[in-house]
């Protein structure tokens, strides 16, 4: 088994607020790992500390180490804007820019120095294929991507991570702002993009997690309380703290 | 309620006002002969105002120049890269400088920048790039405090999504949010014009008020602002009318620039 990400001993503070307590996980590779737990439990908070978006936030302070690729992104060596192209992000909300789809799939490629040209045609066209949006969206390019319902839009952002060809991708709550049917496709989605890259998403969805995860983690109150394979988890979780979780008596 | 209603009318009845008296003049007067003649001679009956307009636009086409990059940089440091509670502060000292009175512009117009354009470059000095630098710092103000504004509207989405795909800072600034943000700017610029083009006293301390068709930044210039308030006091009968029938110009060409301004405006809510 090949780890993508280890966290060892992390530890997050906002201001005096200490989020995250001692945080050790291994995610591994070409698998998809749920995060799970009650509502401010800091899943949020430790997804954003493996793509070191807790960096904008005044006052957050970070300990501990993640390893990506046997390198601490903490250390001293590491160049952000490189450690947030291995490591995508898809958000909650869809959050689509304000420009058309073209320009929305090629940005991750324009930052890292690729001129706005034909040249890029082809990894367009393979983003937005491999998002399962290229049917719906091929004549309509230069549209705002603004433009476009919410499900496509969020395949959009997918699409504009998969265009930097990124090791991981981080999903927090990428579906409760859409529909049953448009949550089913991008699980679906999710489980196809499972054969190239590793996935680690938050849910508040205990059947999503049960659906599509391979393993998963229980949070509470900033401490990993239980990690194991999915249906263990759900089906004989050791700790009584995520028992009752699972069974719904908490959260 | 009232007090509303007491504003709107005066401002309908100034309005009503200077058309009354200027309307009628350029119909007299004709068109052509009003807005597009070079020769200003009121007594002699000639009324071209055509060297006043350019001045005008010229001038505040180079307030432009200098106001629009220098504000939308400062709202792009201000909103982008100043911690929040230094903004909180600096915000509002920068909105105070509007209300430095414009003589106290011209003033240093007068003492400062002219003289260094004198020995600089050559020329009376008092001229229109003296202005257009003058004007230029007078709207600072309004630029940043409303370009400010719309940088601050865009959506955090936005700037954590750039960031997200690996964009540097400033790359998420001019890659996506000034683009979000780009028809509120253009609006602020407008707005920022609009006052350029009204503003008078420092105008007249700086521009040195001759009226010429400019061929270098460095020719003294009149505007029609600068006309209306050197004349007015000694005016009568035709020359008079003349100079509210350069109000009237004024009036349309400010109103313009709302309106152009208000369009931006709509276009940018219409785009969300
Ligand atoms: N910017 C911040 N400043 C201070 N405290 C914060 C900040 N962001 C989050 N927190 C706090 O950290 C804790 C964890 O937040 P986080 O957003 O990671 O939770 P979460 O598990 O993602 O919750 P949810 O399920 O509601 O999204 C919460 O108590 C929250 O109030
Ligand atoms: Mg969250």
């Amino acid at each position: 088994m090949d780890i993508a990400i280890q966290i060892s001993n992390l530890d997050l503070f906002y201001g005096a607020f200490h989020a995250l307590k001692n945080v050790n996980l291994a995610i591994e590779q070409r698998k998809i790992t749920a995060l799970i737990g009650p509502s401010g439990c800091g899943k949020s908070t430790l997804l954003r500390a493996l793509n070191r978006m807790n960096d904008l936030i005044p006052g957050c302070r970070t300990t501990g180490a993640v390893l990506l690729e046997d390198k601490d992104i903490y250390g001293p060596a590491i160049d952000v804007c490189e450690l947030r192209k291995k490591v995508g992000m898809v958000f909650q909300r869809p959050n689509p820019f304000p420009l058309s789809i073209r320009d929305n799939v090629t940005f991750g490629l324009r930052v890292a120095g690729r001129k706005n040209n034909a040249s890029l045609d082809d990894t367009i066209e393979k983003s937005l294929q491999d998002a399962w949006l290229w049917e719906q969206v091929k004549d309509k390019l230069d549209n705002l991507a603004l433009e476009l319902p919410l499900d496509q839009q969020q395949r959009l952002c997918i699409a504009r991570v998969l265009a930097v060809e990124p090791d991981v991708i981080l999903m927090d709550e990428p579906c409760s702002a859409l529909d049953p049917i448009s949550t089913a496709k991008i699980e679906e989605l999710m489980l196809e993009l499972r054969r190239r890259y590793t996935i680690a998403i938050v849910t508040h969805n205990m059947q999503q997690a049960a659906r599509i995860s391979d393993y998963s983690a229980y949070m509470l109150l900033g401490e990993m309380i239980e990690f194991g394979v999915t249906t263990q988890i759900f089906e004989n979780p050791k700790d009584k703290r995520t028992e009752d979780y699972i069974t719904g008596r908490y959260g | 309620m009232a007090l509303a209603f007491t504003a709107l009318t005066s401002l309908l009845l100034i309005a009503i006002f200077i058309f009354k008296e200027g309307v009628p003049f350029i119909a007299r007067v004709g068109f052509k002969d009003f807005l597009l003649s070079s020769d200003w001679r009121p007594q002699a009956g000639h009324f071209g105002i055509y060297p006043m307009i350019i001045a005008s636009l010229l001038v505040t086409f180079g307030a432009m120049l200098v106001g629009a990059p220098l504000g939308i940089a400062c709202a792009v440091f201000l909103n982008e890269f100043v911690s929040k509670p230094a903004t909180r502060i600096i915000k509002p000292t920068i909105e105070l400088l509007a209300g430095i009175p414009s003589v106290v512009y011209g003033f240093i117009g007068v003492v400062v920048v002219a003289p260094l354009i004198r020995s600089q470059f050559g020329g009376p000095g008092l001229s229109m790039l003296c202005a257009s630098l003058i004007l230029g710092v007078m709207v600072l103000p309004t630029i940043i405090s409303i370009s400010t504004d719309v940088l601050a509207s865009v959506p955090n989405a936005y700037r954590e999504g750039a960031l997200a795909l690996g964009a540097t800072r400033w790359q998420s600034v001019h890659m996506v949010i000034l683009k979000a943000g780009r028809s509120g700017i253009v609006a602020a610029v407008i707005l920022g014009m609009g006052r350029a083009i009204g503003e008078t006293m420092a105008v007249i301390m700086v521009a040195g008020n001759t009226v010429q068709l400019p061929h270098s930044a460095l020719d003294s210039v009149c505007t029609l602002t600068a006309k209306i308030a050197m004349e007015m006091g000694s005016a009568t009968g035709p020359h008079r009318q003349a100079l509210f029938a350069i109000g009237v110009v004024l009036f349309l060409m400010i109103m313009m620039f709302n309106a152009l301004a208000m369009s931006a405006i709509k276009q940018r809510f219409a785009g969300k």
